[in-house]
């Protein structure tokens, strides 16, 4: 018998045991009425064809394995960022469940959140007392500063109005009159997880600033997008505009919340953009967005509040970081330090010392839009090809701006963006023409297993590794924590050929 | 703070009291019936029994607005429970993204097979629907999708339409695209009408899917099967890290012959068999007892429930399946249990004194919060607190045939009590899932996520029991959980309940 005591197996070694795998050849041969090896084998073969491939683009209706979640979990990080701030999800309970889950087993922290638990009750007359109820229940049991109000997509198909019922709710005294309950209506239908940050963004800034008194001053705001990394890529960017001296606010600012200490005691709230901060952001004379396509709504009702706005794509390597310090010294005057142009010089420097192993490498790249057209940035300047780019929520106006961004380097040439593609899609496009490194996140694993393509987990959700959002990827320091991710997996690869029997070629002690 | 929590039924009546103050009336009303204190049992009815204890709270009712309900919906257990795992059929998440991408792959549902050719399980196909197809409806995107899945998956067995929120609500006709596709192709197309707003938690998606079993397969097969007086079924097995596989090995290796196992590496064919079985072994008596009196009442197979975790149950479980069969089946049984003795004493003899005297408290979803008692009690320790997702009256009945008086009970428990239960007992270890994991790591307190097996496994059968000793004892006998204090902080140690 396989299991002892002494070495206790579990499922990664027991199930290679000879007694299970006879069990399962058993099983496969006596009772499953599973088609024969060499059918699947024939079948394997043809769904990584160039035909296969033909056929998988042809399709209209089918979306397998996409890169985007629904617009309500963008809504649930969105609120996670303000002080104190509950997020209430009006409609169906699981829906809740799966978004706390998602964004735990990402960050390996706890996530909060509540839901008004509409059940078939609520879809016939509509949730008004589930929010009644609802609001006062959360308001007592887990007292909040702020109350974030968002969607599921069942209150959005019967069609309930969040503004009447909120209002409806604080008649009822479900919670104070006075006391800030925002919301954004988040269509699961619509758009992506990305699109239900701005909507909630938005809406809570709504709720602060709809009817202030405007008084301009000097500072700026800061919209950082949703972002998996946003635990090490907030306090970087904190350091680097409090190096420069700039006077900011963070609009939503997880990087407390989904980090927060063992010791002893579990805080369910922790850090976050301060109401006060929020409120008095109205008078900041610019808000500029680090992802352009996870605020477009946002920088709207800033620009109509007489805000200069400016966006960026997840700002990450040399090129990137510089733009964003070159706006955010010109818009409030305060000179780039010294000291960051060390920290540019150092960057610059791993890359010179490395660009031998990265030089002409080729990569897929999936994942959000912002970050998609970052990565391949950064990925030309240091002399790679970005081949296959995909967001399924890019759009084709994206499309048109990967382009351009191909076009500006003649490492560009091969290179193609995909719109609105999946992960099926990607794995055609790795079987036929398969590039160097897959950039992706966590689901990207089973591409690597399929096509055998080496898989770097950059972006979110990373749910087999543990702790990468500690880490920045912006910035001059991120980026160096990007070259080092990626020229360790280079070095991997390069090493595991040598690692085959009766080979000490390409082993090299030195690289 | 050290109390002996051993039956301490007043101290958790103080505790639920003291949890209630903090809700308004309507709802501390409502949630005063879902927690309870283990009573001592009554004398057992003629013939019956002898309960431990008797543990009668409210459930199954709607979780109140505002809460922080840890429940899911009846998408999670049509998809992601009883349908997810049947390997050979593609599964349709009907709707909008968030479902299937939220649910994607995240049960550990192990199979053997080439996915994306001809298995199926961690992969998310969606209709992803967009505005347009809530308002002129989603059938004619579903009839291309399902053309499309035949075309590009040739070799998956039949697909099954699990169904998101808005299909009801639009008002959508998913029965008679299941019945246009497979008129026109021959493979069966299941539809499932579990939409996340019907019903109060993941059980009314069990109850769902189990009809759609019901109509949409058993019966519909021409294929031939040649049965034997030793078949078996293994039911509601989800084969979470090889439980499945754990436990076929046991009852093929006391003569037993397993035709389907459902639906953990389960296949379309193993479910259309299971009406041939002479006994239907049901181990998640929750979400799967509807088709087992199904098949009782029609096609006259007979069903019992049985328990693999830990020895004392295995055993049990074995002699009690081995008594619907003949002699060679019961010496079967008696041979697996003597052949593994050996393993049991070594895993106990390892285990147990690292483990004996440390005190338990549960939530899971709506079988483990009684069936894996015993498996701690095998290794000395004790279950203070336990409840459930989702479970029925009848889940609570059988809970009394496990759990000690004074045991603390909680239905459906919102987040703030199972916090303040916690905190208030300070158990040497919690069992839950992953959505309370980090939360009461904070604590100080070691945790194991007992819906993934915190991805571990397997936990079923005699493999498993030596596994699931070995993560109990790592989860509490790390040093990490010492480091807590700064050591220039001037606060208590962390009080330990076993101390």
């Amino acid at each position: 018998m396989p299991q002892s005591a002494e070495k206790v197996l579990d499922h990664s070694l027991l199930f290679r045991e000879p007694e299970y795998k006879e069990m399962f050849a058993k099983k496969r041969a006596d009772m499953e009425n599973m088609p024969a090896a060499e059918k699947v084998q024939e079948t394997a073969d043809w769904t990584k064809s160039w035909e296969y491939r033909e056929k998988n683009f042809a399709r209209e209706s089918l979306s397998i394995n996409p890169a985007k979640a629904c617009q309500p979990l963008g809504a649930v990080f969105a609120a996670a960022g303000f002080e104190k701030t509950l997020s209430f999800v009006h409609g169906s309970q699981g829906c809740v469940a799966y978004y706390r889950s998602h964004l735990s087993r990402h960050f390996k922290e706890p996530c909060s959140a509540v839901s008004s638990s509409m059940t078939e009750d609520a879809a016939v007359f509509g949730g008004l007392n589930n929010m009644i109820e609802g609001l006062k229940n959360a308001y007592a049991l887990y007292s909040p500063k702020m109350i974030a109000v968002s969607t599921t997509c069942m209150a959005e198909v019967i069609g309930d109005d969040l503004q009447s019922f909120i209002i409806g709710a604080k008649e009822k005294e479900s919670v104070p009159q006075g006391f800030p309950v925002p919301f954004a209506h988040t269509p699961a239908f619509v758009g992506s997880h990305t699109t239900g940050y701005d909507n909630m963004l938005r809406g809570i800034l709504e709720g602060f600033w709809a009817d202030a008194e405007v008084t301009k001053n000097e500072t700026i705001n800061i919209v950082p997008g949703f972002d998996g990394f946003a635990v090490g890529n907030n306090r970087e960017l904190k350091r680097i505009l409090d190096l420069m001296g700039v006077e900011y606010t963070i609009l939503s600012d997880v990087s407390d919340q989904f980090d927060t200490p063992s010791d002893g005691e579990f805080r369910m709230y922790d850090g976050g953009t301060t109401l006060e901060a929020a409120k008095n952001a109205v008078n900041a004379k610019a808000t500029i967005s680090l992802q352009q396509y996870c605020s477009v709504k946002t920088l709207q009702y800033a620009k109509s509040l007489d805000q200069e706005t400016a966006s960026f794509h997840y700002p990450m390597g040399v090129a990137a970081t510089d733009e964003f310090l070159m706006k955010v010294s010109e818009i409030t005057g305060k000179e780039i330090p010294e000291e960051l142009r060390m920290e540019r010089g150092r960057l610059v420097d791993a890359m010179a010392d490395s660009q031998a192993t990265l030089h002409g490498k080729t990569y897929a790249i999936y994942g959000d839009p912002d970050f998609v057209y970052a990565m391949a940035r950064f990925v030309l300047e240091f002399g790679g090809e970005p081949r296959h780019c995909l967001a399924t929520n890019g759009t084709k106006p994206w499309a048109k701006k990967m382009q351009a961004l191909f076009d500006s380097s003649p490492f560009g040439a091969e290179c193609k963006a995909y719109p609105g593609n999946d992960l099926w899609h990607m794995r055609s496009l790795l079987a036929t023409e398969p590039t160097d490194f897959l950039i992706g996140n966590s689901h990207g694993k089973f591409l690597e297993r399929d096509t055998g393509v080496p898989l770097i987990r950059l972006t979110f959700p990373i749910f087999d590794r543990h702790h990468h959002h500690r880490f920045p990827v912006w910035g001059y320091q991120g980026g160096l924590r990007v070259l080092v991710t990626l020229l360790d997996k280079a070095f991997d690869t390069l090493d595991a050929a040598g690692l085959e029997p009766g080979g000490d070629i390409s082993f090299d002690l030195t690289r | 703070m050290s109390l002996d929590h051993k039956n301490d039924a007043e101290f958790h009546a103080s505790l639920i009291e003291e949890v209630l103050k903090a809700y308004p009336d309507k709802a501390q009303k409502k949630r005063s019936r879902h927690l309870s204190v283990a009573k001592p049992a009554e004398a057992p009815e003629e013939g019956g029994e002898q309960n431990l204890s008797e543990c009668a709270v409210k459930s199954n009712i709607k979780s109140i607005p505002g809460v922080m309900t840890i429940r899911g919906c009846a998408y999670a257990g049509s998809k992601g429970v009883v349908w997810g795992p049947v390997k050979d059929m593609v599964h349709i998440s009907h709707g909008p993204v968030g479902c299937g991408q939220y649910s994607w792959a995240q049960r550990r549902n192990y199979y053997t097979g080439t996915t994306g050719v001809d298995t199926f399980v961690t992969m998310q196909f969606t209709t992803d629907f967009q505005e347009r197809d809530i308002v002129f409806g989603g059938d004619k995107k579903l009839e291309k999708v399902i053309d499309e899945i035949n075309e590009l998956f040739p070799l998956a067995n039949g697909i099954s339409i699990q169904s998101e929120c808005p299909i009801g609500l639009i008002g959508d006709d998913i029965e008679a695209v299941a019945r246009k596709k497979k008129s026109e192709t021959g493979k069966t197309v299941v539809p499932v009408r579990c939409e996340g707003f019907r019903g109060v938690s993941q059980s009314l998606g069990h109850h769902i899917a189990n009809d759609t079993i019901r109509d949409w397969v058993l019966d519909k097969s021409e294929r031939e099967f040649e049965a034997t007086d030793y078949d078996v079924t293994i039911i509601g097995d989800y084969n979470i890290g090889g439980d499945a596989w754990a436990s076929r090995r046991l009852l093929e290796e006391m003569g037993l012959r397993v035709i389907g196992s459902w639906s953990g590496d389960g296949t379309l064919a193993e479910l259309e068999q299971a009406p041939k079985a002479k006994l239907n072994l049901i181990h998640c008596y929750r979400s799967m007892n509807y088709i087992c009196r199904h098949m009782e009442e029609k096609h006259g197979v007979p069903w019992t429930e049985y328990n693999l975790f830990g020895p004392t149950q295995i055993a049990q479980s074995l002699r009690h399946i081995a008594s619907y069969f003949d002699d060679t089946i019961k010496e079967g049984a008696e041979r697996v249990i003597a052949k593994y003795q050996p393993l049991v004493d070594a895993v106990v003899g390892k285990y147990k004194p690292r483990l004996e005297g440390k005190t338990v408290m549960l939530y899971v979803g709506g079988l483990r919060p009684r069936h894996i008692v015993n498996a701690y009690d095998d290794l000395g320790m004790e279950i203070v607190g336990t409840g459930y997702e989702f479970a029925h009256n009848d889940d609570y009945q059988r809970t009394g045939h496990y759990v000690k008086e004074g045991t603390l009970i909680y239905d459906d428990v919102t987040g703030y009590e199972l916090e303040k239960f916690i905190e208030q007992i300070r158990p040497n270890l919690v069992g839950s899932g992953i959505k309370e994991k980090y939360p009461v790591q904070k604590m100080g307190i070691p945790f194991r996520q007992m819906h993934s097996w915190d991805y571990s496994g397997p936990y079923h059968g005699y493999d498993g029991f030596a596994v699931f000793a070995r993560d109990m004892d790592l989860a509490i006998n790390n040093p990490v959980w010492d480091l807590f204090d700064a050591p220039w902080t001037k606060t208590e140690p962390l009080a330990v309940a076993a101390e």
